[in-house]
């Protein structure tokens, strides 16, 4: 498997790196590298062989070597939600997610909502129809827990819907138009 | 992120022999950590404040210790049970409201279904001296080193089980409402299996604050036991946080009530946000006990709660909030209806 090419943020990242260099952590002697792993990940119903460094992420393995970028890394912290992907059909974090302890579940991303004609589905519809986004960077991440949300039961109420949804940021506060897309979605979702 | 080798606990059979988990002194680097959630933990290791060499993932043990047990004697809890599943768990909110509020008020959703119960009661402080390596003096990430949160910014910080060396705060929920029912943990290890009272588990920081539990090297929680009693069900969990939802408590406070009308028969109770380790106030149920229940009774008890905190500046304010805290969680357990 060829590497990927480097994205913006690996070469913001290096070079701030680079620059910042101390001494004392320039003069430490390399740490010892682990060979990559071959696992094979289930993702939107696909099998994915991948071989990758024990240190990868979910999110940096669905976003750097499968390319699929919809889950985005947005604090790669478990603070944002940006990154939030299904997993066993549970809502988590991709980026505090180990890509290795990721295999033997089954991963459903943003990219393998629409159905196989496009038909988006309920919850992408319902964002699109209350404009429940401004800049968008945020939006996978809030579509894949706003069904998360609503599949736990804990879409019962707008305020039932805010403390569920409070691991989404969207910092430009689009949060009104995405709690009416939630209370839309649902019944849709239980429906379909 | 520093490299590791990664490797899975092959299946339940392999873990009925003892956890290989390695040594969690922080003296020398440490070689092998659990991963269960990795919610504290891979966050750890990219701020490059935890360095184990080793990962030892121990998920594929949920059959066998993610269960959620209740009978006659009280529930039982296995340690990679998940906070959500808990949280939403109908039986354990109804008998006991206390563990499922401090797990539903803790974190994010997302957070919530990957993180487990084990890995939540021995999360890290979020002193940001600690999290932070670029700061030199940690006692607590680097022994000797010195604090760097007695003169900075300490705003979050503790204020009962300080010491000159650390006043990082405990920053998780259940762990108060464990210790509030006064449950037990149980261990698994290299020289076999033991259990322990909760509230062993955790130490004051004294002079060694990068020892934070009793566990010794290569023991792993396997389960927690809560036992029935009449406080159970009167048991409730409020915290305090600088906004509504997904922060750490700035003040919190689990409370188990076991009323005779008005009269406190018995009482338990733990503060959270405010101490070095989960805090059981026993001299503020002392306090109360055999007193009727009202506002200025249970100020009186959050007085004695908080009678030796010692604040640092920026959290002055703590010793105030925390007794309001305390206040509201008793007369908001008082209220309950029980069936």
């Amino acid at each position: 498997m060829t590497p990927p090419p480097l994205g913006r943020r690996g070469l913001f990242g290096a070079g701030a790196a680079m620059a910042a260099l101390p001494d004392a952590i320039a003069a430490q002697p390399a740490p010892q590298e682990h060979p990559a792993m071959t696992h094979t990940l289930r993702i939107n119903g696909r099998a994915h062989p991948v071989a990758l460094d024990p240190r990868v992420t979910l999110l940096d393995a669905l976003r750097e070597h499968l390319a699929l970028t919809g889950a985005k890394k947005g604090c790669d912290q478990g603070q944002c939600g940006a990154c939030t992907v299904l997993l066993d059909g549970r809502r988590v974090l991709a980026c505090l997610t180990l890509a290795a302890a990721a295999e033997g579940h089954e991963i459903t991303t943003i990219e393998g909502l629409a159905g196989p004609d496009g038909a988006l589905h309920p919850m992408q519809q319902a964002f699109l129809d209350h404009d429940a986004y401004q800049c968008g960077y945020c939006t996978p991440g809030q579509i894949m827990s706003a069904i998360g949300c609503v599949q736990e039961g804990h879409a019962e109420s707008p305020e039932d819907i805010r403390e569920y949804m409070s691991g989404n940021l969207c910092r430009c506060a689009a949060y009104p138009n995405i709690v009416a897309a939630i209370e839309a979605a649902k019944p849709q979702m239980q429906k379909a | 992120m520093r490299p590791f080798a990664y490797e899975r606990v092959p299946d339940p059979a392999a873990a009925q022999r003892a956890v290989p988990v390695g040594s969690s002194s922080a003296a020398a680097p440490v070689p092998t950590m659990v991963l269960a959630g990795g919610t504290t933990l891979l966050d750890l290791m990219k701020l490059d404040v935890l360095r184990p060499e080793r990962l030892l993932d121990i998920r594929p043990l949920e059959s066998r210790l993610g269960a959620i047990r209740l009978d006659g004697q009280g529930l039982r809890l296995g340690a990679l049970a998940r906070m959500a599943q808990v949280a939403d768990d109908v039986e354990v909110r109804r008998e006991f409201p206390v563990l499922a509020e401090s797990l539903a008020l803790a974190a994010s959703a997302q957070l919530r279904n990957m993180a487990t119960l084990g890995g939540n009661v021995l999360q890290r402080t979020r002193c940001s001296y600690y999290r932070d390596v670029s700061y030199a003096a940690c006692n607590k990430r680097n022994p000797g080193s010195g604090c760097a949160a007695l003169d900075g910014y300490n705003r979050l910080h503790a204020v009962l089980g300080t010491s000159e060396h650390c006043i990082a705060s405990y920053p998780g929920d259940f762990a108060q409402a464990l210790m509030a029912l006064d449950a037990v943990v149980e261990i698994e290890g290299p020289q076999g299996g033991r259990s322990m009272p909760f509230a062993e588990l955790h130490r004051a920081p004294g002079d060694r604050p990068d020892i934070e539990t009793t566990l010794r090297p290569g023991e792993l929680i396997t389960a927690f036991q809560v036992p029935a009693g009449p406080w159970a069900k009167r048991s409730r969990y409020v915290k305090v946080r600088d906004r509504q939802s997904y922060a750490f408590a700035a003040a919190s406070a689990a409370v188990a009530l076991d009323l005779d009308g008005d009269r406190v028969r018995g009482v338990r109770i733990a503060l959270g946000g405010v101490a070095t380790r989960p805090w059981r106030a026993t001299d503020a149920e002392a306090a109360l006990a055999g007193q009727r229940l009202d506002e200025a009774s249970a100020m009186r008890a959050a007085e004695v709660a908080f009678r030796d905190a010692r604040t640092h500046g920026e959290n002055d304010d703590k010793p105030e909030l925390g007794r309001r805290t305390l206040v509201r969680a008793l007369l908001e357990a008082q209220r309950m209806e029980i069936a």
